[in-house]
This record gives structure tokens, sequence and C-alpha cells, in this order.
């Protein structure tokens, strides 16, 4: 991802900042202008609590470019106890092990980077909450 | 004016590698490196793991446990040997991630395994010169030994990062006192551009961490007028396991007084993490009163001395984040050399 448009996004990226919608509480991930529940133009920002469920999840055998050297890697979507769903890697697990309505936390970590010289992008993955 | 540490956390990779795995694809003697060592596993981070995800998460687990406002943290010091870029601060994407900034002083410290502590006293200092609130010290690493390096058994990864603050309800533990011991001694380095750093061997031991490590403990105890007695725990900086027994036997400290802080038999040496790594072990079972002295050693060479008095408020907050010897022993993945070669980017791969 070039390095001004992962900046623009470190709000999410970084914070797991959502919006919440003032008028009747549907809260979204990313945030957006409109909420398709009310139509409500107000909204408060807040960082999700990092704690969630795994609603699906698939094995990635031929990724792209940016992934190839994490093949195969188990990407998910991800229920957060938040309300909204996001998607993300699904790491220090076994692939067979990966299992829906699993409870996992987001970790702060490497995402891709361009190249050996290149930016590195951090953001959130999802590994299985310790017992 | 009371100031000291109101939050603190770790983190650690849940990969290890054991000494007998490494031992037999360079076909040493494991029994002897794990006696002669006192290793017997060290921690192993994942390709995304790297000194800033570690920080990130070490911090986090101590801004729940400090229970303060991020904006508040004026300050962001990460102290590493193995910050991701050579040119690009690591302590901004510490901030960014916590929510501290952007009214936040950042820097990166480097000191070979002493980076951690100097974060510390940096933060503690600015904090008790009242020029910010709350300031955030880390120590973290992801360090390399070049493989078949006696290095190699030891080198790991992991985080420690502590808010310092003078908020009187706040405070967990006092910093009581302070003291540095800093000489030109050449034992360890690595030169720019250098994937692998190089040691003096046996120079390592004698006249560079004994000699350091027990002149920045002498030197603390005499300005605080403190005996070894009067400590319930000691931490000193941990290469390997050997070092910091014999330290503490130098020095008049028991073994019963470093052992709970005593980590890299199974964690190895977290360089910039290795002392306040221990100290954190140390805060999650200390009782009100229990006097702790931390001493840091950074190759080059230095040590950075704390004395600290554990307050009420620690019973309330450790259980905010998880213990470090949860961390440690649970939820653990044990790894074959291959797979170590690749997290640890030793592998060569073609160019696309």
């Amino acid at each position: 991802m070039p390095t001004a448009r992962s900046w623009r996004a470190y709000p999410q990226t970084y914070r797991l900042e959502a919006a919440r919608c003032s008028k009747c509480g549907k809260a979204f991930f990313p945030p957006r202008l409109v909420c398709n529940k009310c139509n409500g133009r107000q909204f408060e920002h807040f960082d999700m609590k990092r704690t969630g469920k795994v609603v699906t999840h698939t094995i990635i055998r031929t990724p792209s470019d940016e992934f190839s050297g994490q093949a195969p890697f188990a990407l998910g979507i991800i229920q957060m106890d938040d309300g909204p769903r996001l998607t993300s890697q699904i790491v220090d697990v076994p692939l067979e092990d990966v299992r829906i309505g699993m409870p996992v936390k987001l970790e702060f970590r490497r995402v891709s980077s361009e190249g050996e010289a290149g930016a590195i992008q951090y953001g959130h993955k999802a590994v299985p909450a310790r017992d | 004016m009371v100031v000291g540490i109101v939050g603190y956390g770790a983190h650690i990779p849940r990969r290890r590698i054991k000494v007998e795995e490494i031992a037999k694809v360079w076909g040493a003697d494991a029994p002897s490196y794990k006696r002669g060592l006192e290793l017997l596993q060290k921690s192993v981070p994942a390709l995304d793991e790297d000194t800033i995800t570690l920080s990130v998460e070490a911090a986090r687990n101590a801004v729940a446990r400090s229970g303060i406002d991020p904006k508040d943290i004026g300050a962001v010091y990460v102290g590493s040997e193995s910050h991701p870029y050579a040119v690009k601060p690591s302590g901004v994407t510490v901030a960014e991630a916590i929510g501290a900034n952007p009214d936040c002083h950042c820097a990166d410290f480097e000191f070979a395994c002493k980076a951690g502590s100097e974060g510390m006293f940096v933060a503690y200092g600015l904090v008790k010169a009242g020029l910010i609130k709350y300031g955030m010290g880390i120590g973290a690493d992801t360090s390399q030994g070049a493989p078949g390096d006696a290095l190699e058994y030891s080198t790991a990864a992991g985080a420690a990062a502590f808010i310092m603050g003078a908020d009187e309800d706040r405070v967990i533990a006092t910093v009581d006192e302070t003291f540095s011991f800093m000489t030109d001694t050449p034992d360890f380095w690595r030169r720019e551009h250098m994937y692998y750093p190089a040691h003096g061997g046996r120079f390592t031991g004698e006249p560079a961490y004994f000699r350091t490590v027990t002149g920045a403990a002498r030197g603390i105890l005499e300005k605080a007028n403190l005996k070894p007695k009067d400590f319930k725990y000691a931490v000193f900086h941990q290469p390997n396991g050997k070092f910091p027994k014999r330290a503490a036997k130098i020095l008049g400290f028991s073994f019963e007084q470093i052992d709970v802080g005593r980590l890299v038999p199974w964690l190895g040496n977290t360089y910039s993490g290795s002392s306040p790594m221990g100290l954190t072990a140390i805060l999650d079972v200390a009782n009100p009163g229990d006097r702790i002295l931390m001493c840091s050693y950074g190759s080059g060479a230095g040590s950075d001395a704390f004395v600290f008095t554990v307050r009420d408020r620690v019973r309330e907050v450790r259980d905010l984040a998880p213990r470090t010897r949860c961390l440690l022993d649970e939820n653990v993945t044990f790894v074959e050399y291959g797979e170590y070669a690749k997290m640890r980017r030793k592998i060569r791969l073609a160019e696309k």
C-alpha cells in the first residue's frame, strides 16, 4: 500500500478507531458519513476494544506479491465485541486449529512493506485470546 | 513530590526454540550450553513482529494498568538495538498507536542492552522536573545472534514499558534513587550495515558486565545508604542465567532476591527489555513496602540502577493486564530451527 494512503488510515489501522451514530448508536468500522440505519450524520469516534470472535475464515495459499512471504495464512472476518466486523489475518495459531467462533484478540503487527528498502505498514492481526 | 511508576506492561512473542534444537544444527553440545549459560529456551518473534509491534503491546498493557488518558503522556521513549528503521523513529508509531500524539516528545535510544533503562531514566527525570505529567520509557528488542555463534542461544525478543508520573494516588512504585556507571569498554558492538553483532568473547564478562553492574549497584547502595538485606527483590541485566547470579553473589544478594525477576532461562536475553522485563515480573507479585533494586547493563558499556519501593496500588492494577510469567509460560509454541531461521530472516531469498 502506498505510504500516503496507509498514513491516512492510521486512526483505523493503528487504533481501530470506529464511529458510533449519535442518533441510533450503531457502530461503524471504518467510520462513515451517513448512518445506514437511521440516516444520522452525527458520530462519536472511539477506539474499539481489541477483542472479538471469528465469524468465518479461509486459507490463502496464493496471495498477491505483497503477502507472498507469509503464505499460507488464515484470513477471517472478525465480529468485534464493540459491534463492527472487520477482515483480518489470523496468526499465531496452526491453520487447522482456526475455528468459527474462536475468541480472538487483535494485536499490533507488521502487515506489509514496500520491499526491503520501503516503508513498513503496521496494523492489527487476530491472535487466539489467551486462556 | 512522589515520582514513580504509575503503569507497567510487558509483551513476549509466543514462539520458543529450545537450546537443544539450535545445538543440534551446529553440532554443539547442548548440555554444556545449558549448564554453562543456564539457558533452556528463548523467545522467537514471528515475521510480523518487531521492536515497534512488541513496544505497542507492552505500552498498551502499561496504559491499562495506569488508568490514565494516553493524551496525558508527554513523552514516549523507545530503547532498542533493533529499531526496524535506521532512519525513522519507533517512538512516533508507538505514540500514534496508543493515542499519545501529537502533543508528545518522542525519541529512540540505543545503548546495546541498556537502552530501555535510559528511556525510563529520562522519562522519570522529565516528570520530576515538572516538564511533563507522564512519561513512558520502553525497552524492546528482537535481538540477533550470528548462526552458530554462542549468542544465538540467548538472543531473544520481548518488551517492557513503564509510565512514570507524580500522581500521589496513582504511583505503584516510587523511584527512591538512581545511579549510572559508564566507561568506554568495547565488549560488544555492531558496525553500520552489519547484520549481526560482534563481541569480545570472555572480555564481555569480568572487565565489562561484572565491573559495570557491580559498580552501578555499589554506587546506588552507597548513595541511598542501603544494604542488600534492605531489599526484597533485585534484578540485574540477564545476558544468560549465570551472569546475574554471579553479580548478585559478588554484591551480597541471595538467589531468593533475584529469583522472581530472573526470566532468562525460559525467555532468553531480550537485550533492552531484559532487566525491565524482570522488573515487570517482580511488580506482578511484590507487596506494598517491598524495596526493589534494578540494574541494567549495556555493552560499550554502562549500567543504570534504580531503587523502587512498592506501594499499595500495585495490588489493584496488576491484573488489569497479563502478568509477565503468564506471557512467558502460557500459549507457547515450540519451533524447529528451519522455521526459526525463516522467522529471523536468516535465509537469503531470491530477489524479485
